[in-house]
C-alpha cells in the first residue's frame, strides 16, 4: 500500500502547510510591529523585515514616552480595566447565581434584559450615555465614568449563570438539608467552586476596557486621565506628523499597549479559548 | 443554553448574541434553573440580582429612553446646572440625518464591509477549523497563533496597518510598479477594502474557535460512514462539515453586521476621519461627528436609532433569505 502511504503523507503535509501559512499571516503584523518599533529610521523596504544592527535601538520608546508619558497612561488603563473586572465579579456573580438557581419576581425580565444588552448596538447609547455621564452624573474625566458602561460585562454574567446551572443539584440539596440559607449556600458551597468561572470571566472582561478606544476617548479630555489606548490614539491623530520617525514612535506605543494583554493571553489562554469554544458549542 | 459568551465584552454592542432566550438547556441536562429547593426563598434571589438590575437601568434603560427623547428635541449642550430651552422639533432631526449623503454613504459602507468580511471569514474560518480539528500535534500553538490578533488592541493593530499601507510602505514595495495610485488609505476605492481586511484579520481567530467548537461536535461516525461510501476529504467537508456549521455562519454574519456598524477607531485614525470623501465613513463615526464635534446631539441620537432600524432590517432580510433557501432545499 505504498501509494496510500504517500497519499497520507501528502495530505498531512498539505494540512500542516495550510495552518502554518495561516499562522504566519496571523502573527506577521505583530512581528512587524515589534521590528518597526525598534527601527531608528523607518525602513519599509523588504530588507527592513529583518532587523539591522545599525538601525536598531530604543529611541522610539523614549520618544513615545516623552509624547504621552507611558506610565501614567498605563496606570489609567489598569484602573479602568481592574475596576471593570472587580465590578463584573462583585455584581455579576450573585446575579448569575440568582438567574441560575433561584426563583424571584421579575426573573424573566432580568434574563431578557441580559440577552437584550448583548445585542444592543452601542451607537444607540453613545449620545444619550455621553450626555448623561458628562452632564447629569458629572463623570467627565473620572474613572467611574470610564468604567460605567463596561462595569458589568454581560458575557461574564452569562458565564456565571451557565456555570451555576452546570453544578449538580445534590450539592445544593445537601446544603439546604444542613440548614444553610441561600446566601450561606452561595458563599460556602458555590463560591469556592467558581474559580474557573471567575478566571474565565476575568480574562474575557479584561481585554474589553484595556483595548477600548471610543468610550474613554469621549469621556476624557484631560491627558492625565486617559488610558493608553486613548492617549496613543490621540497622538496618532494629532502629533504624529511632527515626529522624526512617526511610524516607529506609534509602533513603540502599540507594543507597550499590546504586550500586557498578549502576555495575559499566553499565560491564561485555556480560559480564553474555553470561553470562545464554549460559546460556539451550544447554539 | 444559547450562551454565545462572545469574548468581546468591550462595547456592550459588539458581543451580539442572536437571542434565543427561550432556548432549552443543553439536551443532556434538563433545565434546572429556578430551583431553590423546598425552602425556596424568593426575595433572596431578587436581592442578589438587584445590583445588576440597577446597573441595567442606569446604563441601558435610562439612556435608551433619553436617546428617543433627545432625538425629537433641539437639544443644546449647556453648562451643568444651566437651564436652556430644549424645544420639541418632531422629526426634524431625522429628516436632517436622512438628507445627509454621508449617512447613506456610511450605510453603504457597512454593506461593502460585509461583502468583504463575511465571505473571507466564513471560508477561512471554516477551513482552518476543519483542519485544526484534524491536527495531532501543536494544536495549542496554532490555536493561539490565530487568536493573538483578536486580543490585541485595535489601536495597536491600526499602528501596524498604517505602517504597512502608507505610501511607500511595505505593501507598495511588495507590489512594486503595481502599487496603487493614489495610495491605499487615500484611495476612495481601496481604503474601505484595507479596513475590512484589517478587521477580518483581527477577528478571524475568534471565529476559527467558534467553528472549531462546531466541528468538534460532529460525530466521527458520520465521516467514517462517508469514507466507507468512498467520499474524499473535499466531498466530506461539503456534505458533512459545511451543513453542520450553518448556525455558526449565521452568528458570524450577525456579528459582522454589528462590527461594521460599530467601526470607529479604524476610520477615525487610519483614514483620517472616514476619508477619502466619506469612503470609509462609519455610522458610529458619523454619530460622533454630528453629536459631539458639531454639537448636534439630537441628530446624533436620531442616527443611532435609524442605524438600529437598519441593522434590524439587514438582519431580518438575511433571515428571510435563509428561510427561502431552506424552503427551496426542502422542496
Amino acid at each position: 500500500m505504498r501509494s496510500g502511504q504517500y497519499g497520507r503523507t501528502l495530505r498531512r503535509l498539505t494540512t500542516y502547510g495550510f495552518v502554518t501559512l495561516g499562522a504566519l499571516a496571523s502573527i506577521f503584523p505583530l512581528y512587524y510591529m515589534v521590528v518597526g518599533s525598534l527601527q531608528l529610521r523607518a525602513d519599509s523596504a523588504f530588507s527592513g523585515l529583518i532587523p539591522k544592527a545599525g538601525n536598531l535601538g530604543l529611541q522610539n520608546y523614549r520618544d513615545v514616552n516623552r509624547a504621552i508619558s507611558l506610565l501614567p497612561s498605563l496606570g489609567n488603563s489598569a484602573i479602568f480595566t481592574l475596576g471593570t473586572v472587580v465590578l463584573t465579579i462583585v455584581v455579576g456573580l450573585p446575579a448569575g447565581y440568582a438567574l441560575a438557581r433561584l426563583r424571584f419576581p421579575g426573573k424573566p425580565a432580568v434574563a431578557g434584559g441580559l440577552i437584550l444588552v448583548l445585542v444592543l448596538p452601542f451607537q444607540v447609547l453613545m449620545i444619550p450615555l455621553y450626555i448623561l455621564a458628562v452632564r447629569d452624573y458629572g463623570l467627565a474625566d473620572n474613572y467611574l465614568g470610564m468604567i460605567l458602561p463596561f462595569a458589568v460585562n454581560p458575557a461574564a454574567v452569562l458565564i456565571f449563570r451557565q456555570f451555576f446551572i452546570s453544578l449538580p443539584d445534590e450539592l445544593f440539596d445537601a446544603a439546604h438539608i444542613d440548614g444553610a440559607g441561600e446566601v450561606r449556600t452561595l458563599l460556602l458551597v458555590a463560591a469556592p467552586l467558581t474559580k474557573p468561572a471567575i478566571l474565565t470571566a476575568t480574562v474575557i472582561t479584561f481585554i474589553g476596557p484595556w483595548n477600548e478606544f471610543l468610550w474613554p476617548f469621549l469621556i476624557t479630555k484631560k491627558h492625565s486621565m486617559q488610558p493608553l489606548a486613548v492617549s496613543l490614539g490621540e497622538y496618532v491623530s494629532t502629533n504624529a506628523a511632527t515626529a522624526a520617525n512617526p511610524y516607529g514612535v506609534i509602533l513603540a506605543g502599540a507594543c507597550v499597549l499590546a504586550v500586557p494583554v498578549i502576555a495575559l493571553f499566553l499565560v491564561a489562554q485555556r480560559y480564553f479559548t474555553s470561553a470562545a469554544l464554549g460559546s460556539g458549542v451550544k447554539e | 443554553m444559547s450562551a454565545m459568551e462572545h469574548g468581546e465584552p468591550a462595547e456592550p454592542a459588539a458581543p451580539a448574541e442572536p437571542a434565543e432566550p427561550a432556548a432549552p438547556a443543553s439536551p443532556a441536562k434538563p433545565a434546572r434553573r429556578g430551583r431553590g429547593g423546598p425552602r425556596s426563598k424568593t426575595m433572596i434571589g431578587l436581592y442578589l440580582a438587584a445590583p445588576y438590575v440597577v446597573y441595567l437601568i442606569i446604563v441601558y434603560a435610562v439612556p435608551i429612553i433619553q436617546g428617543f427623547r433627545i432625538s425629537v428635541l433641539d437639544y443644546v449642550y449647556a453648562a451643568p446646572g444651566a437651564s436652556v430651552p430644549q424645544p420639541f422639533v418632531g422629526l426634524k432631526n431625522y429628516r436632517e440625518a436622512l438628507s445627509d449623503p454621508l449617512l447613506r454613504r456610511s450605510f453603504l459602507n457597512i454593506l461593502e464591509f460585509l461583502a468583504i468580511n463575511v465571505p473571507l471569514t466564513v471560508i477561512l474560518g471554516m477551513t482552518l477549523a476543519a483542519v485544526l480539528a484534524k491536527l495531532s500535534r501543536m494544536k495549542t500553538f496554532f490555536r493561539s497563533a490565530f487568536f493573538v490578533p483578536y486580543v490585541t488592541a485595535s489601536i495597536a493593530v491600526i499602528g501596524v496597518w498604517y505602517f504597512l499601507f502608507s505610501q511607500g510602505g511595505l505593501m507598495d514595495h511588495v507590489l512594486g510598479s503595481w502599487a496603487p495610485n493614489p495610495s491605499w488609505l487615500v484611495n476612495s476605492k481601496l481604503a474601505m477594502v484595507v479596513i475590512a481586511l484589517e478587521v477580518t484579520w483581527k477577528q478571524l481567530g475568534f471565529y476559527v474557535l467558534l467553528y472549531l467548537a462546531g466541528v468538534l461536535l460532529i460525530p466521527d461516525s458520520l465521516y467514517e460512514a462517508a469514507s466507507i461510501d468512498g467520499a474524499g476529504p473535499v466531498r466530506q467537508f461539503r456534505a458533512i462539515t459545511m451543513p453542520a456549521l450553518r448556525n455558526i455562519t449565521i452568528l458570524v454574519t450577525t456579528l459582522a453586521l454589528i462590527v461594521g456598524a460599530n467601526l470607529f477607531a479604524e476610520p477615525y485614525l487610519l483614514t483620517g476621519g472616514g476619508g477619502p470623501n466619506g469612503a470609509t465613513m462609519s455610522p458610529a463615526l458619523l454619530i460622533y461627528q454630528k453629536g459631539v464635534e458639531q454639537g448636534e446631539p439630537g441628530v446624533g441620537a436620531a442616527i443611532g436609532i435609524l442605524l438600529t432600524l437598519f441593522i434590524l432590517l439587514v438582519a431580518g432580510a438575511g433571515a428571510g433569505a435563509r428561510r427561502l433557501v431552506q424552503a427551496r432545499e426542502a422542496a
